[in-house]
């Protein structure tokens, strides 16, 4: 015991950084939902796309390099690339696989077996054509290990502090954009009523689409940055990752900015805590017995789900 | 009107094809086929009685069918050395399940759609696990690697082992839930299970009790996917916990919803189109999930409904009165 308790810090540290992924892709899940009322199911395939792009990039930069790689402009420039494909990925799905149903008036089940088909056809497409074999990240020649902080006497590496920040800053950024610009404003309109908003002149589909490619671009940075964590990637990481984040949505309340974020952060705190107090093999089993327990007794989730509530936070 | 023509004879077309088809297939291999079609057609119409009538969404299936089957595996193995009869056991399987449906379906009834999804998605990834886990520190499932040389079905003394004859003891079956399906679908639960679907808060207001409607549904859709859990087993001889991924949930609701949610013919159809498409995307190699992911797509965005949608039961009361085409209802709401 007296070991676990040690190791207990470093623990709670690995799953803040989980955390903090997890959240990202989770806003994903939160914000279609929130317009569409829509599991996205794909979602989870844009996040391992992210990762895709963020390698190729890493490796024809390694092949460039001549001065060494600092993570400063290193970093920028993986994200980049990675955030405006997806998001366009995002943009081209709904366009071509969801809108379609959504026009010829389809139950809310047709675009969930759509998105169901979509995630097929795009872990299949990856696996083609870049090969069923695990791509590695040389994460090493960013941040060396010997990158590493004493803080509170729990020992982190730099690293981890990155993807915190840089999580923190997307969400921040997120928040920003949809309290304080015109965009934000009709997307709040649209998810609140959307002939409403139609009716006072907010064109509803562009809100949708702009949404799929704001929520698709934070999966595709979280892809990058799992992918620098990890270090290994594959093209069936979409599939656990984006359960997970759709059960952090859930959690904090499916459609509550807010709750995506928290949610995401007792997930990965919480799938650490189990970890080492219980079994790894079953911390999945304690993530979804939380969820189903949270269910079961607030159905809501923790934050409620008001999506047109995004102003109060 | 096809779909009309196809909604009345349909079935008995498809029946009489299924009795003759083994006897027409080149090789072993289809006929092999042609029992996972059964087999899966059974757990297509188990969760259309859920997700078809009842209008709840539960995309964790799969876990019922996994528990039917590590329950016949128990009850008829070298595993725990028991060798129950095959009728006794699969009755055991089955009440086992129907208890495993009851189990989750009680705590997730005040959820409503999406959210009942995603405990049942939950539900069945923690099967899933507990499945692969639960070989130490007491060896129950077996781990990984499943359980093996499970007893084959037997009636009387007469012990069932070619893949014919296994065919039709999942035909048999798979004729007595289509009776039962629609059955069901016109009887009093029935009705309030589509009166649920169509709106829980007025089915309610008349009188109907949406908790026993909507445990009936659970518990009737599970015991059919543990029945089908058992007889895959007895088939295969051995179970493994990668039989019953997540996957699998995707792929049985794939079904329903492609056939056309509600509708038994539409269903079995929807079931046929998911087994058969891979196989015959086979010279594909590679490419054919690839090929079935777009499939699914376009075949939503061209029949958003289902191959053949179901129809309100007060449009086929009328068609099935009057003779005269004029008599029916056009551009009925839709379901």
């Amino acid at each position: 015991m007296a070991d676990l308790i040690s190791i207990l810090p470093q623990q709670l540290v690995f799953g803040l950084a989980l955390g903090t992924v997890y959240g990202l892709i989770a806003l994903g899940y939160t914000m279609v939902y929130g317009v569409l009322q829509m599991i996205n199911f794909a979602h989870g395939e844009v996040f391992m796309i992210g990762a895709y792009i963020g390698w190729s990039v890493f490796a024809v930069l390694i092949d460039w390099s001549v001065g060494g790689l600092h993570p400063l402009w290193v970093l920028p420039v993986l994200l980049a690339p990675a955030m405006l494909l997806c998001g366009g990925l995002g943009m081209t799905l709904e366009r071509l696989a969801y809108r379609p149903l959504y026009m010829r008036g389809a139950t809310r089940l047709g675009p969930l077996i759509s998105a169901v088909g979509a995630s097929i056809f795009l872990q299949n497409f990856v696996m083609l054509t870049q090969g069923a074999r695990m791509k590695v990240y040389m994460t090493n020649l960013v941040f060396p290990r010997t990158w590493r902080f004493n803080i509170f006497g729990v020992n982190v590496s730099a690293l981890v502090i990155v993807i915190v920040v840089v999580s923190l800053l997307l969400m921040w950024g997120l928040v920003a954009l949809i309290q304080r610009t015109s965009l934000g404003r009709a997307i709040r309109a649209v998810s609140e009523d959307r002939e409403m908003a139609t009716a006072v002149g907010i064109d509803a589909n562009r809100v949708v689409g702009l949404t799929f490619f704001l929520g698709s671009a934070l999966a595709g940075a979280a892809g990058v940055l799992v992918g620098l964590y990890y270090t290994q990637i594959d093209f069936v990481m979409g599939y656990s990752a984006g359960l997970k984040a759709f059960t952090a949505a859930v959690l904090g309340g499916i459609g509550n900015i807010k709750g995506a974020m928290l949610g995401g952060l007792l997930l990965g705190v919480i799938e650490s805590l189990a970890s080492t107090f219980i079994n790894p093999a079953f911390k999945d089993v304690v993530a979804f017995a939380v969820l189903i327990l949270t269910l079961v007794f607030k159905p809501e989730g923790i934050l409620g789900e008001k999506l047109a509530d995004w102003k109060k936070i | 009107m096809i779909g009309e023509w196809l909604n009345r004879y349909g079935l008995f077309v498809l029946l009489a094809g299924a009795v003759v088809a083994p006897l027409l297939a080149p090789n072993d291999y289809v006929v092999g086929v042609l029992a996972r079609i059964c087999l899966y057609s059974l757990l297509a119409l188990g969760l259309n009685i859920v997700v078809g009538f009842a209008g709840l969404l539960d995309i964790g299936y799969v876990a019922f069918f996994g528990i039917g089957s590590y329950a016949y595996a128990f009850l008829a193995s070298p595993h725990f050395g028991l060798h129950l009869p095959f009728v006794l056991a699969m009755v055991i399987v089955t009440l086992a399940s129907a208890t495993s449906g009851i189990l989750i379906g009680a705590p997730t009834l005040r959820l409503r759609g999406d959210y009942l999804a995603i405990v049942t998605l939950g539900f069945g990834e923690i099967t899933y696990i507990s499945l692969v886990n639960l070989d130490r520190p007491i060896n129950i499932t077996g781990g990984p690697s499943g359980l093996i040389s499970i007893d084959p079905p037997s009636f009387f003394g007469y012990v069932i082992e070619r893949n014919i004859e296994y065919y039709y003891l999942f035909l048999l079956t798979l004729g007595a839930v289509v009776l039962a399906s629609v059955r069901l679908r016109d009887s009093r639960v029935g009705w309030a299970w589509q009166a649920i679907r169509e709106d829980e808060l007025a089915a309610e207001a008349m009188g109907v009790n949406t908790t026993v409607a909507k445990l009936q549904a659970f518990a009737i859709g599970a015991s059919i996917a543990g029945f089908a859990g058992g007889l895959l087993a007895s088939w295969q001889r051995s179970v493994f916990p990668d039989n019953f991924l997540f996957q699998e949930s995707i792929n049985i609701l794939a079904m329903v919803i492609l056939g056309g949610m509600g509708n038994v013919l539409g269903v079995i159809l929807g079931a046929i189109v998911v087994v058969a498409l891979p196989e015959i995307f086979r010279d594909l190699a590679l490419y054919r999930l690839l090929a079935f992911g777009a499939m699914l797509m376009v075949l939503m965005i061209f029949r958003p409904q289902g191959l053949l949608p179901a129809r309100p039961a007060a449009e086929r009361e009328i068609a099935e009165e009057s003779t005269a085409p004029t008599a029916q209802p056009k551009g009925a709401p839709k379901t």
